[in-house]
């Protein structure tokens, strides 16, 4: 139960408070969501919706840094890359 | 789509597909954990990629098939009474609990709403004083803020006629619980990675030293399960077991604080009921003693008889990954999603379903 | 748009009951009576709204001018909830959807019949502005409104409002052999992006609040259609408006019809930037929702890029596209290459289409 769709901050309407929300575009359409719980987005960037509300923003240079790797896997390198381990 | 079609790149899938068919020298046993992975490795064929490499078996995340029938009776109970309108996602409507579904209800003049977002009910209850409005509360620890959220925008307008019907569930329990299970076969996990974006990942240090078993947070498009299912091999095949986050765009080892806090502040875990499972200890969720003003059960002392439930579903086998759903007897004969035996093959997100759906008849008969 | 007050949704549970006004001019029960009310309603919100010689006369049948050529009738009934929802209405989608259903039969439309249902207390307005609708949709198709009926039940007995209609069309050779035909090597068409009518009615019914709102793509398909039929004869196969149930509903009933396999490529479905945000946002497949303006079309092979010229020059079906091919019978009747290459069964509809948050 667990779809989360990236969308982009287009504009906050309330920023603070149980109520905070803006606009979030996803791809030609856009919606009200409560980011609540994402207080810290900026107008531009992306955050992952899941029933309407914000749960998380996401990680542009995170988002490249798999990129990244995915191109080195093009090149035959060893695929190597440790995530975050414990 | 940005952060989505960079992620399913065919070229991409191909090298990591390739890439893991190298690494691993013998076949595998992951378990995915979450109903939305299985869509969609059955969706985009990744299961049949890796044929012969890696099995995958399905675990117990779908928050739809493990809802008990009696929370079913309950919400189809209320959504009966006078002046009371059930809301739910639209995911709720077709479960069977025991005298039919959500949408059965409707046909005998329930009052059933399809929300999108628990918000949205909170608006419907602003709009309508005259009627109460009730949510059924489902879903793991990514959609528990939501609901979270909508309790306290319910108590910031001052409202008296929203209230929820509570089934959250956790998924670290369950899969404890599965891990401890003396015919358990997964020799990996990957993590749920919306339910770690909330909670983070810190929780799982602990299931990794007691079990010894790979843990990969993982996304949900074909590149990011790819890339979880990766990591779990370069562990398993270096004999390592470690947490890992093959996510990071959308989880971080914290997760969300502020999610987590308001989640902290009106809920508290209980040892819950699990359809196909049983008890599972601290598996699930219920509003805190301050907030109990927001609960439906107690609002409208609602207790329904419990159903026994002669139920020739196995689910509990399925969900525990012990039978694949094609080795369920009633699989694409009796059982269909025309005509479901059980939760597993409502929910898109249920593995019957989901093998119905993209691989139906031909593992039927088998 | 109609005030919020009178757009219903019974199924939900919120139901507004339309108040009972006596300030605002609503249907009743006298209305249904046969008697001087109802010749008032009938003559001053429906015929003159609709004017055409065969309805001036009230007769119990319209004359009509015998036609050059075998008829093609078909019947609809609409009992859309809401009665308005962007890109639509009831009134013009029982018009469009009558319409489109003799044009892919390969006829030419001519006349229309229309048959109300009223619901007690239903606002004269409300009734004005569905009637107001139909005779547009009806210019825009170039049909005439020849008969009709109307008949008022009491409050909770139909949802509002309810339409049936019946389409009369005249065959023009030659006439579409049809899914029966069809053969492997065939090419299948889509004239355009698939159920924005349904996922329209459903963001509308379930009030998901999407700007902007989606919209239904209800529209006839008479033109293209046409000259499809006059240019590519009987190349062309098999025509199907893709309304309850999808494209998906089609494919199965052709697959079915013909005894081959149809094996269609997700990739190549058209698919407008809108189309794409909500359906991944509402975990829903647009190949299973109803569209109003958009159908398959099977031809012969060799006669795709032919047909899709055509297509693309009309503004209704610019954005045609070859989405597959007709295959010898396999073991599934519907296959669908998807994104990275995996070829699998495409289910058949089932049931309620909701959103999701799984």
């Amino acid at each position: 139960m667990c779809l989360g769709v990236p969308g982009k901050v287009v504009r906050w309407i309330e920023r603070s408070g149980p109520l905070a929300r803006a606009d979030v575009e996803f791809a030609g359409i856009r919606r009200v969501c409560h980011l609540a719980l994402v207080p810290e987005v900026e107008e531009g960037q992306f955050v992952l919706i899941h029933a309407g509300i914000g749960i998380g923003r996401i990680d542009e240079a995170e988002a490249q840094r798999l990129i990244v790797d995915l191109a080195r896997l093009a090149d035959g390198a060893d695929w190597s890359r440790t995530g975050d381990r414990t | 789509m940005k952060y989505v079609d960079e992620f399913r790149d065919p070229e991409a899938v191909r090298r990591l597909v390739e890439a893991i068919r190298r690494m691993a020298t013998r076949r595998w046993t992951l378990m995915e954990v979450c109903g939305g992975q299985t869509h969609n490795l059955l969706r985009y064929g990744i299961d049949e990629a890796l044929e012969g490499c890696i099995e995958l078996i399905h675990g117990p995340g779908c928050p739809v098939c493990v809802t008990p029938v009696e929370t079913i009776d309950a919400a189809q109970e209320l959504s009966l009474r006078p002046n009371t309108i059930l809301a739910s996602f639209g995911d709720m409507l077709r479960v069977p609990g025991s005298h039919g579904t959500l949408l059965s209800s409707r046909s005998k003049g329930g009052r059933v709403a399809v929300v999108y977002s628990p918000l949205d009910a909170v608006e419907i209850a602003r709009e309508r004083p005259q009627d109460q409005i009730v949510f059924l509360a489902v879903g793991f620890e990514t959609t528990a803020p939501a609901t979270a959220l909508a309790v306290q925008q319910a108590t910031h307008y001052g409202l008296d006629n929203f209230s929820l019907l509570v089934a959250h569930v956790c998924v670290l329990p369950a899969m404890q619980m599965l891990a401890t299970a003396p015919d358990h076969r997964a020799k990996a996990f990957l993590a749920a990675g919306h339910v770690c974006a909330v909670t983070g990942f810190a929780e799982y240090d602990e299931f990794v030293r007691r079990f010894r078993l790979p843990l990969v947070v993982t996304g949900f498009e074909p590149v990011d399960l790819l890339e979880g299912i990766l990591a779990c091999v370069r562990q398993l095949e270096t004999g390592v077991a470690s947490v890992e986050n093959c996510y990071a765009r959308s989880v971080r080892r914290e997760g969300n604080l502020a999610a987590q806090r308001l989640v902290e502040q009106i809920y508290e875990v209980r040892d819950t009921p699990w359809r196909g499972f049983g008890v599972i200890p601290r598996g699930g969720l219920k509003l805190r003693e301050e907030w109990q003003r927001f609960d439906a059960r107690q609002r409208f002392s609602a207790t329904p008889e419990v159903a026994a439930c002669a139920t020739e579903c196995p689910a509990g086998d399925v969900l525990i990954g012990r039978i694949r759903p094609t080795e369920c007897p009633h699989f694409g004969t009796r059982c269909t999603p025309d005509s479901p035996l059980g939760a597993p093959m409502v929910s898109t997100e249920g593995p019957c379903a989901a093998y119905h759906r993209y691989r139906v008849a031909s593992h039927a008969g088998k | 748009m109609p005030p919020e007050s009178v757009s219903r949704t019974n199924n939900e549970g919120l139901s507004c009951p339309i108040e009972l006004n006596r300030d605002v001019p609503h249907v009743t029960l006298a209305h249904g009576d046969g008697g001087r009310l109802t010749r008032q309603l009938v003559r001053e919100h429906i015929t003159n709204r609709l004017a055409n010689v065969h309805l001036q006369s009230l007769d119990d049948a319209a004359c009509l001018p015998q036609p050059v050529g075998p008829l093609a009738v078909t019947t609809d009934s609409f009992v859309v909830t809401p009665l308005f929802f962007p890109g639509g209405d009831i009134g013009s989608l029982a018009v469009y959807g009558t319409v489109n259903d003799l044009a892919v039969s390969g006829a030419h439309p001519c006349w229309l019949t229309l048959a109300l249902i009223l619901e007690e207390g239903l606002p004269l307005a409300v009734l004005d502005q569905v009637i107001a609708s139909v005779a547009s949709a009806a210019r825009r198709s170039d049909v005439a409104i020849v008969a009709g009926d109307t008949k008022v039940v009491p409050r909770g007995a139909v949802d509002g409002l309810f339409i049936n209609t019946t389409g009369i069309g005249v065959f023009h050779s030659p006439v579409p052999a049809g899914p029966k035909s069809l053969t492997p090597g065939d090419e299948l068409i889509i004239s355009g992006p698939v159920g924005q009518h349904g996922i329209a009615v459903m963001a509308a019914r379930e009030r998901l609040s999407f700007d902007p709102a989606p919209h239904s793509d209800s529209l006839p398909l008479v033109k293209p259609i046409r000259v499809l039929r006059e240019q590519l004869g009987s190349r062309v196969k098999a025509m199907r408006d893709a309304t309850r149930g999808g494209v998906a509903a089609v494919l199965h009933e052709w697959a079915e019809a013909a005894r081959v396999t149809l094996a269609v490529e997700q990739a190549t479905f058209p698919m407008p930037d809108e189309l794409r945000g909500l359906s991944e946002l509402l975990g829903v497949d647009p190949l299973y929702f109803a569209g109003e303006g958009v159908f398959l079309l099977a031809v012969e092979p060799g006669a795709c890029e032919a047909a899709l010229a055509i297509l693309r020059c009309h503004p209704e079906s610019k954005l045609a596209a070859r989405v597959g091919e007709v295959q010898a019978q396999q073991r599934f009747p519907v296959t669908i290459r998807r994104a990275l290459g995996t070829t699998q069964p495409l289910d058949e509809p089932t049931t309620a289409l909701l959103p999701r948050i799984c």
